[in-house]
């Protein structure tokens, strides 16, 4: 009998040996149990899957003009209906789908590596250079981002138009801008995380083992600072799949005749009482886009706090 | 008479160029019956007319409440003589009044003025060399001052002095003089025979102000005029609190010089917003009483009519939206300026490109599907007054023949589909300013050429942008740095000569004029010169109008511009709104002090 269960508990030990459980298949636990988290996992994967796969299956073109089907409703030739000119509204959300989708997602990026860089010097190196990165931080937080958009735009416009086409250029522009100017919240981030972390016994571990700098950063303390910073990026794409409508609306993003999601919701926002559906359906589309994103980075947060403990 | 012309007919009075009654009478003259010829107004949409109460004769001053309007361009300030653009003009207008104004035949309405100028009563000179004007007596200023003849001559050396610098200074700075004869009496002489008299002191550039009160900002202190902003007119309303770009407020004048006006005991002008939303406020929740330059698609006013609240008023206007070619390289930088005239436009210098694009333009599908009510197609670019249109133009959209031009040409298609000669593509940029309407026609302009292998990239600039004065700003429609755009221009008096002189050689616009002078497409023709220079002079309304047709020919023939829209004046008024006898040559308030509400 003691033998059995001594045995069952030896190999118990023996496979956890086998198998540890790391921060991230702990996280990946955590998160599967996060019941919204899921569902947003799972509206983005449709979402994403349908723009990148949509348009090579539903080959209508996005900009056939046809005035005699303007304004219909959802029907089977046009299944989100037309705007105003008779376009497709299924295929210019598709289209659109990608941009907006790319803006978010680039623009993060972005975001994300200029704000760890400098979060992570600062709070690495500490003193006058952790002084100065602050400064140059809280100098951006404090520029007035619109103007600052406006001044960019019509400065390098026209040079990257001509080097890289206009949908390429502006494309370029419109995440270098948003995530340019998106990435000091996460540098305050990531700091604060450098600061706590390089003194912990870990760390100092490794560096009495005469870790170079460069390798306690990346390969002990950054693994370490990702949670927040992870979640910080989820909803930086939201943001910017919002800043980038906002850009469209004030005619500084993309050519008015390319279907971003944003560019659809404001041309149909004169109709709105007899065509609702052409503003209802790029509407949801960023409600459900930003809301699924917004509750994985929920779902992330509660994942990557080890301190918080796995509820049965 | 066939189907096509009454449906011509139709069309013109459901514009508002034709009215009703006129429309029935010519019916009636092929031999249809009356009540025939209203079934098919009815059915064509067109509104029943008003029976036709007696003219309102208010008994007494006041007594009509607040007047609400909306002018979602809202004016930033309020001496006539800086007025850049209708918001303006338009906000000056509540206080301020000229000579004369223009009633919607452009008729020259006397306002300060005793009586109309003409050959007949011996004021207007017959070789064309002065005028003489009669004011009106007994009317004071808000302040209590009288208006004398002092304040008209005093009006000339304020906006010809270079060192004032107002914007209608085109208007006054050519007169040889303004000579005050007794109190009420001025002359005004010109330095050569003048046709075109009707335009100092007339209309919006003839806002009169008090020499008392100007006198001492005559000159480079012009800006510093604390009036500029807090007006002293002779006008039906007196000012009371102004905030630029927001609110401007107006009580009535209890010593107007016109007996029983106004009706109403105040004015509102709110700003701010767009089009649309103005609409909104004055067809569907009645927030507000008139509604100004409604460029919103016609299915939404149509839609917004039916709430029941307003109707949409529209009157004829010289208006035109045009495409504008450019015949300089926007490309390439010579002595820092992009367009610059020294450059010639690498693949638009070709005519056959210019014909091509003429028949790419659907303006059919243009007018039908996006203006409706508010316009109709043209060929011309000068549309009106009457006299001044052109019977020798046409025009046509046909895809095919586009293609045929270019084949011929020698433009070939290359393997994306997009033509090109000499390593030369045909690749175009096409700005606007944001405007619903204008990216839709946009959208149809660039899926016609497109079918001809003409590639166009959209560009749209917000409004207030794009049509600011800003000589550091590129995207401003005077700088014009693509290669073709889009806009609305008109002649602001029924006369044709300051809307032609666009196209004479020493308006082109360039850096050394801070793109402020007015030939926005740089073309130049030796013959449009001269036509346009003869025509300032000739006396011959006959003679002078065929002048300014050849030139608007000149200018369609070459295709330096394309018309696809001659634009009817469109606001929004509350259904119980009357008598605001809307022109396409003055200001919308022209009449203001004749509104009221029924």
């Amino acid at each position: 009998m003691s033998t059995v269960s001594e045995s069952k508990a030896l190999h118990a030990l023996h496979r956890s040996h086998e198998a540890p459980i790391s921060l991230w298949r702990d996280a990946g636990r955590r998160f599967r149990r996060h019941r919204l988290a899921m569902v947003g996992v799972a509206i983005l994967g449709v979402m994403v899957v349908a723009v990148l796969a949509g348009p090579f299956f539903y080959r209508v073109p996005i900009n056939e003009i046809d005035f005699k089907d303007k304004l219909k409703g959802p029907s089977r030739a046009h299944p989100l209906g037309t705007d105003d000119l008779g376009q497709d509204l299924l295929a210019r959300m598709l289209y659109g789908g990608r941009i907006s989708m790319a803006v978010g997602v680039t623009s993060m990026l972005i975001a994300i590596s200029i704000g760890t860089l400098i979060g992570a010097t600062a709070g690495y190196v500490g003193g006058p250079t952790d002084h100065t990165l602050m400064r140059v931080t809280d100098l951006f937080l404090s520029l007035p981002g619109l103007p600052l958009l406006l001044l960019i735009v019509y400065l390098f416009r026209d040079s990257l138009k001509t080097w890289v086409g206009p949908e390429m250029g502006v494309f370029l522009l419109v995440v270098a801008v948003i995530g340019g100017l998106r990435w000091m919240p996460v540098a305050r981030l990531v700091r604060a995380q450098f600061l706590s972390l390089r003194e912990k016994e870990f760390v100092e571990a490794a560096r009495g083992l005469g870790a170079p700098p460069l390798r306690q950063v990346v390969r002990h303390i950054l693994p370490n600072a990702m949670g927040p910073v992870l979640v910080a990026g989820t909803i930086d794409v939201a943001a910017a799949i919002i800043a980038e409508s906002s850009l469209s609306f004030l005619g500084l993003g993309f050519p008015p005749d390319i279907p971003t999601w944003g560019r659809i919701l404001f041309d149909a926002k004169d109709n709105l009482d007899f065509a609702p559906h052409w503003a209802l359906f790029p509407g949801a589309a960023i409600f459900l886009t930003v809301l699924s994103i917004n509750y994985i980075g929920d779902g992330l947060r509660d994942a990557l706090d080890p301190r918080k403990v796995l509820q049965k | 008479m066939d189907e096509r012309d009454i449906r011509g007919l139709l069309n013109d009075v459901t514009s508002g160029r034709l009215s009703r009654r006129a429309f029935v009478q010519t019916m009636v003259a092929v031999g249809l019956t009356a009540p025939m010829a209203a079934q098919m107004l009815a059915s064509a949409g067109v509104a029943h007319a008003q029976p036709k109460a007696p003219a309102f004769t208010p008994t007494r001053r006041g007594g009509g409440g607040p007047l609400r309007v909306l002018w979602w361009q809202a004016p930033t300030l309020l001496n006539p003589h800086f007025a850049t653009g209708t918001k303006d003009q338009d906000g000056s207008r509540i206080f301020y009044e000229p000579l004369a104004a223009f009633d919607p035949d452009g008729n020259v309405i006397p306002i300060l003025a005793e009586r109309t100028p003409s050959l007949e009563n011996g004021d207007l000179a017959r070789d064309g060399l002065s005028v003489t004007w009669r004011l009106k007596k007994g009317v004071t200023w808000h302040d209590g001052k009288p208006f004398t003849a002092d304040d008209v001559v005093f009006n000339w050396e304020y906006a010809a002095d270079p060192a004032t610098a107002t914007v209608s200074v085109g208007s006054y700075r050519d007169l040889d003089r303004v000579e005050k004869v007794d109190s009420h009496t001025v002359k005004v002489v010109f330095k050569k025979p003048t046709p075109f008299w009707y335009d100092a002191f007339c209309g919006n550039r003839g806002q009169l102000i008090p020499k008392h009160v100007f006198e001492p900002y005559k000159g480079a202190k012009s800006r510093e005029a604390p009036a500029n902003v807090k007006p002293v007119g002779t006008g039906g309303y007196r000012f009371v609190d102004f905030k630029p770009g927001d609110t401007l407020r107006a009580e009535i004048n209890p010593n107007y010089h016109v007996p029983n006006r106004p009706f109403f005991d105040a004015v509102e002008m709110k700003g701010g917003g767009d089009a649309a939303s103005a609409a909104r406020a004055v067809l569907q929740t009645g927030e507000y009483d008139y509604a100004w330059n409604m460029q919103v698609e016609d299915e939404i006013l149509r839609r917004l009519e039916q709430a029941g609240k307003g109707r949409v008023e529209i009157w004829s206007t010289g208006a035109c939206e045009h495409i504008q070619v450019n015949f300089t390289d926007p490309w390439k930088e010579v002595d820092g300026e992009r367009s610059s005239a020294k450059t010639t436009h690498p693949t638009l210098s070709d005519p056959a490109v210019r014909q091509a694009l003429n028949l790419l333009v659907d303006r059919a599908s243009v007018q039908e599907q996006i203006y409706g009510r508010q316009g109709q197609t043209t060929a011309n670019y000068l549309n009106a007054p009457s006299r001044f249109r052109s019977p020798n133009t046409k025009w046509e959209f046909n895809v095919d023949k586009a293609n045929q031009t270019l084949d011929q040409a020698g433009w070939k298609r290359g393997a994306d589909g997009i033509r090109a000669k000499d390593g030369k593509r045909l690749k175009f940029v096409y700005q606007t300013s944001i405007n619903a309407p204008r990216q839709k026609t946009q959208a149809i302009v660039k899926q016609a050429c497109a079918k001809a292998g003409i590639d166009i990239e959209i560009k749209s600039v917000v409004a207030s942008v794009y049509f600011s004065s800003d000589p550091a700003n590129p995207d401003t429609y005077s700088h014009f740095y693509t290669d073709l755009q889009m806009y609305t221009n008109g002649p602001g008096a029924p006369d044709a000569q300051l809307y032609m002189e666009q196209f004479t050689t020493w308006q082109v616009a360039s850096k050394d004029n801070k793109w402020a002078s007015r030939n926005i497409t740089r073309y130049r023709n030796e013959e449009c010169d001269r036509l346009w220079k003869s025509a300032t002079t000739e006396m011959d309304p006959v003679k002078r109008a065929a002048m300014f047709i050849r030139i608007n020919d000149i200018l369609i023939q070459n295709v330096v511009v394309i018309p696809v829209l001659w634009r009817s004046g469109v606001g929004a008024a509350t259904a119980k709104l009357r008598g605001m006898d809307l022109t396409g040559w003055d200001s919308t308030l022209w009449h203001l002090p004749y509104w009221h509400k029924a």
